[in-house]
Order: C-alpha cells, then structure tokens, then sequence
C-alpha cells in the first residue's frame, strides 16, 4: 500500500506564451502512514505535486500508482481515489457552500454514498474531532471566522474518512493556538489510525515538530527528501532556496560558534532545551 | 474545462498589431463589423479570408489560440444554421420529410454561419492584441464626444475593464472550486441534465460569493485611494498616435473601398 510517482511532470498552460513547468520529472515514494512534510518557497510547486496524489491534475509525463494500480489507467476510478486521498485545499472559502455547516460537512459522505444517518454521523464524529463549537453546527458557513471555516473545511473532508490525509497550509491565518490545535489534533489522528498525512507549511516549526519525512520542493524538482534531523542539517542549502531552519537550530549553532557543547541537530523546542539543560548540568 | 475560454483575453507578444493605438484598433474592428456585413458572396468573402490571414499573422497570435474562443458557441453556430437552413422560405432544393431546404435558406445558413465566425475571430483579435487598459483608454477617447448628451462614457468605460479584467480571475476560481469540491467526491460530468444542474450548485454558490466579496473589495480600495470618477483625471501613459498609426488608418479606408468595389462589380 503506497502512492508512487515515477517521473512526474507538469505543465500549465501548455503550448501558449504562458507556459509554466511546475513540476519537473518528479519521482517519489509515498509508504502507508507516514507523516510527511512539504516545504519549499512560493511558487516551487509544493500545490501542483499534491494535486497530482488524488488525480485532480493529470500528469503531462510520467506515471503515478496508488496501492500498486496506475490511476491513469482508464478504467481506473478516479471518483474513488479521491475519497481515499482526501485533501484540504489554501482556502476554506472555495469548498464551503451548504446552507449550514453540518450540512456542508455531510457534502462529502452523501458524495459516498452513504445513507442520511450514516453521513449525519459521521459529520458529527468530524465536526466534534476538530474541535468546532457545537452552537454554530447549524450556523451559515458564510458567517464565520476564519478560524472556524478552516475548521468546517477540514470536517468536510475528514467526515469522509480518508486513508492518506493531504492538507494544503491548514494553519495559514490561524492564530498561535488554533495552529497549534488543528496540527495536534491531525498529529493525534496520525498516530491513533495510523493513516498517511501529508502537510504543506511554509512555517519550519510545524514541520520540525510534527513530521517524521521533509519533502524540499524547490523550482519544480524535488531538492532534498529526509528526515527533520537530515534536512534540517543542511541549513546553507535551504537557505540558499529561500528557507530556513528553525529558530531553535538557529540558537543551536549560534551557541556552537561561542564555544559550547550542543548538538546542531535539534529542531524542536524540547530538544533545545534538553541540550540546553545537559549544559548546565554540566556545568554545575 | 473553464481554462478554455479565452474570450476578451489578452495574449503578450511582440507583434504590430501589438504595438498599435488601441483607437486604430476601435476603428478597424469597426470597419470590420461592417465590412463583414457588405460581404455577401464568395468573392467578398475570399478577399475577407485573406485579410483575416494577414492580421492573424501580424498579430503572432497562434492560431489554434484564437480558435478556442470559438468552440464554447459551437452550439449556437450549429442551431442558429440549422433554423437558418429550414425556416427560410424559397425555391425548394432538397425535401426531408415535413423539413424543406430551399435555395435561400441555404446562402443565409452558410452567410450567417461564416459571419459569426469571422465576427468572433476578428473581434478576438483585437482583445488579443490589446492590454484591457489600452483598451478601456482607447474606448474613452473614442467615445468622449458622447459625454456632450450626457453618456457616462468614463464609467462605462471602466466597468468594460474591470469585468474584462475580473474573467481571468473568475475562471481560476472556477477551477479552485471545482477541484476543492471533486476531493469531497463530487461529479460535475456524468449523469443527466437534472443531475448535472443540481452538481453546479456546490460551484456557483461559492464562486458567487466569493464575486460579491471581490467585488466589494475593490469598490473599498478604490473610495480609499480618493477615486472619484474621470473629471480631471490624467494618464500615466496618454494615447499618442505615432506615424505607423497613421499608415494603418489608410490600411483600413483602403480595405473598406475594396471591399465595397468587390460588391458594386461582382
Ligand atoms: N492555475 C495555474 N495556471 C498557470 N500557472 C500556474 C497555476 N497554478 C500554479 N501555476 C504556476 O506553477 C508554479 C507552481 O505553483 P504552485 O501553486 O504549485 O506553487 P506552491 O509551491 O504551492 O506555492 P505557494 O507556496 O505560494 O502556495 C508557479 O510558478 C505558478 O505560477
Ligand atoms: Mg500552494
């Protein structure tokens, strides 16, 4: 059970003046249950690659195979990869539409096929893991926040039960806590049904914290692939791309020019002050 | 599929056509109009064909761009020709059951059919070439003698570009939209005419709200940066006519003279 790309490219607009490659002769491996970050600067194709994993684009070149099957094929059920591959697009704006917000997050279940009672529940299931207030189940989706459609977005596709779970900056205009809540509650997830999550962010610190596998996206290619502790030791590189390392590495290696004993290859805020506290053990 | 529709877009390149004041283009896709509708026999046409030709090939527009446009009215073609063909009365030609097809039904199908087509590739040509702002300029100089009886040809002109400008935009929507609903399982192709009404309402609801929004958005940033209509507004870039503009009027007049000498001799 895997998504594998074998050379996948893309273009937009083919054959006019505004031709783009946005993807160039990608190849990945995507194994059952991992939690894989994306990174990479704006406009280096991180979209266009994830729009690709549940057949909303179709490749120009290359192949793609979901649990051993070419979803290229054509009698392949494109319909049912998408329920299997469930993904959560930038903005909550372009998917909300129902009259109220229970009924926009059964969209996707009724979509399924499954019966009234079956979709309601699983609505409700969806609804209450993200943490949406229950007062406003039977609000408009249009008089929310932008905390509160991110969430009602998110329930919408989690009602339909996903197996490789694809969110596109879930966290993008959350303030610190509801970040921090919507990443813990996917982490939980992650790790109570083992299915694969697949993360766009353009914060460092969320990916350092939560994944367990970086993809480096940078000009359409695939420009590092690894764990948080590999990728994140090559700091000069993805710096050169436009990115970072966390903060915490930052202080790491700052601490490490002064002279003092620390691992570089912390990035998270635990590890850091793990090092820190051997420190002044040490010194004590 | 909505990345298909190229109607009033603009295509960059480096061509004549380009580089033309957007009034000298007004002006020959005037003259065009026209034209198309003194042509009215093959000769007419032939020598409307080649000129066509040749501005496609100024204009370095590909061709298989500008034919694009065409396939959303296809239907409409086909339907308004069939009508043509068997609602006219005349000399009959050929009978098919109670459906008769005479001698002029048939020359008013073929004319119309070929009208709309060069109506709809000539005027393509010209959004093609032609940036919405230039444009907009070109229509507001154009039609400034009408503010004399009271036509707000300034607001109008604007409306023209904003909407001209808010087709890119929509469409992108369109699509965003139509991909976040696919991933809820969503189907926008199969299933019958009922069906296929019901699938748009996920896609419209949002991509109206999201037009209001937009909408409402760019009527705040214009009141915040003191817009208050075209009374004493000056350009960055004002219109001004160089010698090839000058050359491609005579272009024009000549075109029309032969065109109307085409219909007096033959
Ligand atoms: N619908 C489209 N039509 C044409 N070009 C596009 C379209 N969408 C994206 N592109 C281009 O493809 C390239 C990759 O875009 P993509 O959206 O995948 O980037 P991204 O890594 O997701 O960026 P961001 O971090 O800003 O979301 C960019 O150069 C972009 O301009
Ligand atoms: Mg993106």
């Amino acid at each position: 059970m895997s998504l594998i790309l074998d050379k996948v490219s893309y273009k937009y607009s083919t054959g006019t003046a505004y031709e783009v490659t946005a993807l160039d002769q990608v190849s990945l491996k995507i194994e059952d249950g991992q939690f894989i970050g994306i990174i990479g600067h704006t406009g280096s194709g991180k979209s266009t690659l994830i729009q690709h994993l549940n057949g909303l684009l179709k490749a120009t070149e290359g192949s793609i195979y979901y649990n051993g099957q070419d979803i290229y094929d054509k009698d392949y059920d494109l319909k049912d990869l998408r329920t299997q591959v469930g993904m959560v697009f930038q903005y909550p704006e372009h998917q909300l539409f129902e009259t109220t917000v229970f009924e926009d997050v059964k969209f996707g279940p009724k979509n399924q096929g499954l019966d009234d009672k079956e979709a309601t529940l699983r609505a409700y299931e969806a609804l209450r893991s993200v943490g949406f207030p229950e007062d406003y189940y039977d609000q408009s989706p249009f008089e929310l926040s932008g905390g509160q459609k991110r969430r009602a977005a998110i329930a919408g596709v989690l009602a339909m039960k996903p197996a490789v779970l694809i969110l596109d900056e879930p966290t993008a205009g959350l303030d610190p806590k509801g970040r921090d809540e919507i990443l813990g509650l996917i982490s939980d997830m992650h790790k109570k049904t083992g299915n694969t999550v697949i993360l766009v962010s353009h914060s460092m610190e969320d990916v350092a914290n939560y994944v367990d596998r970086i993809i480096v996206m940078n000009d359409a290619k695939v420009y590092m692939d690894g764990t948080p502790k590999e990728v994140f030791g090559r700091a000069k590189d993805l710096e050169e791309i436009g990115l970072a390392v966390p903060e915490v590495t930052y202080l790491m290696m700052e601490l490490k020019n002064r002279g003092w004993n620390v691992d570089v290859s912390a990035t998270t805020v635990e590890e850091g002050k793990n090092e820190i506290l051997k420190l002044k053990g040490m010194n004590a | 599929m909505f990345r298909e529709i190229t109607i009033g877009q603009y295509y960059p390149a480096e061509s004549r056509l380009h580089r033309l004041d957007p009034r000298v283009k007004l002006f020959g896709t005037l003259i065009y109009l026209i034209s198309i509708f003194i042509a009215n026999d093959i000769w007419g046409f032939l020598f409307l064909t080649v000129m066509l030709g040749v501005v496609i090939g100024l204009s370095k527009v590909p061709f298989s761009y500008m034919v694009k446009g065409l396939k959303g009215i296809v239907t409409l073609l086909i339907i308004a020709g069939v009508f043509n063909l068997f609602m006219t009365p005349g000399q009959t030609l050929a009978q098919l059951g109670p459906l008769t097809i005479s001698d002029v039904g048939l020359k008013n199908a073929v004319l119309m059919t070929a009208r709309m087509i060069f109506l709809i590739i000539g005027t393509s040509i010209m959004t093609l070439t032609t940036t919405p702002n230039q444009l907009t300029d070109g229509l507001e100089i154009s039609l400034a003698p009408l503010t004399l009886i009271n036509v707000p040809v300034h607001e109008i002109a604007l409306m023209m570009s904003i909407a001209l400008r808010f087709i890119p935009i929509l469409v992108e929507e369109t699509d965003k939209i139509m991909k976040a609903q696919m991933a809820r399982g969503a189907d926008f192709e199969s299933g019958g005419i009922v069906k296929k009404a019901k699938a748009m309402v996920p896609l419209l609801v949002p991509l109206f709200v999201s037009a209001f929004r937009r909408a409402s958005d760019l009527a705040l940033a214009m009141e915040a940066r003191c817009y208050h209509g075209g009374e004493g507004r000056t350009k960055m870039k004002p219109l001004r006519y160089e010698e090839y503009d000058k050359r491609a009027y005579v272009w024009i007049v000549l075109y029309l003279l032969v065109l109307i000498v085409i219909r007096v001799v033959f």
